[in-house]
């Protein structure tokens, strides 16, 4: 993993792996998408809203996988002082707030038709706000330490900690009578139509490629960024002999 | 201690912090377990009966055959049963949501009438965890595969 450390190696690895997942991404997420809005049939009970399932699905498992991502990477910058993984998780918040929301939006629209109403607060529901406020607060944390020089230890240490939402998102919904239903996917099998079922899991395949491209675009501009501001002060220093 | 290196110092720490942490959020999560339920079920409403007139939600299933429209025209009555068999009836005036069939699953706001009736405000209809095409509705699971087959060969 050290391998990595090198910003140049690093580089080299991510300028030929973003256009790859780019296009695997968008062509796979359009695939699914008109699969998803034009093959399928209706839902025995929702009829055509079921459709929703193939953003709303995906948009869910990435605001989740997205905290996952900085959870992760500000592990490895705490005990391995690793210099690419502080990079990595700041790179994975913008991605995961937005994919956050798009889940919020969709399921708020979803719930209208289908439950008959736009928003309850139930635990599934709420504790998945609150994971876009933790998103919002990370970002604006982990920009500031970046503005004012503070250590990068903490919006890492808020990584971590804010990792323990996403086992009572995972789980809110069998621990407490929630509206949202329980799981359909568990270790025992599926409860979805293979009819549905395909071209949400080919979606959930593409909208994470995308999310993992934008990340490595995300990483290459902070670090694009980083090397113009040294140029700049080593300019600076030069012009100016003490 | 003074045997590790510094970076699995950290991971310790770290590791012992994080077990530390969510050993608490699971905790927290326990303590609200009946306090964060959205609704109350029927047994919750029979082992320990509401005040009557205060506002609580009642979740359960639309128990098959129950549902009728009272003589008014614009009053349904059902019975929304729960796993263990009781049944709480229920009436309501207004529009309900697509997904409120006989079987499937409701929210109803409201309150317990002196009755034992629970008057509803609003109702939410719940989804439950399957997803399946209408023409799938019914068939075993051979003729269900026959037909997707043909709709994929079209």
């Amino acid at each position: 993993m050290h391998g990595f450390a090198n910003p140049r190696r690093f580089l080299s690895l991510a300028k030929t792996l973003t256009p790859i997942l780019l296009a695997v991404g968008l062509l796979t997420s359009a695939g699914a998408v008109v699969w998803g809005l034009f093959v399928t049939p209706p839902d025995r009970l929702m009829g055509e809203t079921v459709r929703i399932i193939f953003i709303h699905v995906p948009t869910a498992w990435l605001g989740m996988a997205g905290w996952m991502t900085i959870a992760g990477s500000s592990l490895a910058f705490i005990v391995w002082r690793h210099p690419l993984a502080a990079l990595a998780a700041r790179a994975a918040a913008i991605p995961g707030l937005v994919f956050t929301a798009l889940c919020l939006i969709t399921g708020s629209i979803w719930g209208r038709p289908t439950w008959g109403t736009w928003w309850v607060w139930d635990g599934r529901l709420t504790s998945m706000l609150v994971l876009f406020f933790l998103y919002l607060a990370y970002i604006a944390l982990s920009q500031a330490v970046d503005r004012e020089g503070a250590s990068a230890r903490l919006p890492a240490i808020f990584g971590l900690v804010g990792a323990v939402n996403v086992p009572i998102i995972n789980r809110s919904v069998v621990w407490w009578n929630s509206l949202h239903q329980p799981p359909s996917i568990t270790t025992g099998g599926s409860s979805i139509d293979g009819a549905f079922l395909w071209p949400m899991l080919i979606a959930l395949l593409g909208f994470t490629c995308l999310f993992a491209a934008t990340m490595l675009m995300n990483m290459r501009a902070l670090l694009a960024q980083a090397q113009a501001e040294a140029r700049l002060r080593r300019r600076a220093m030069e012009a100016e002999p003490a | 201690m003074s045997g590790l290196a510094p970076k699995h110092q950290r991971l310790v720490l770290v590791s012992v912090a994080m077990v530390v942490l969510i050993v608490a959020g699971l905790l927290a999560a326990w303590g609200l377990r009946s306090q964060a339920d959205y609704f109350y079920l029927p047994e919750d409403i029979a082992a320990k009966p509401p005040e009557p007139g205060r506002a609580i939600r009642l979740g359960g299933m639309v128990q098959r055959g129950s549902l009728r429209t009272l003589p008014d025209g614009v009053t349904i009555a059902f019975n929304v049963t729960g796993r263990e068999g009781n049944a709480v009836p229920v009436t309501y005036r207004g529009i309900v949501p697509d997904l409120f069939v006989e079987g499937s699953g409701v929210i109803a706001n409201g309150r317990l009438m002196p009755g034992g009736t629970f008057e509803a405000e609003t109702l939410l209809a719940k989804h439950d965890e399957n997803y399946t095409p209408r023409e799938l509705e019914g068939l075993s699971d051979a003729e269900a595969h026959e037909v997707l087959e043909k709709s994929v060969d079209q």
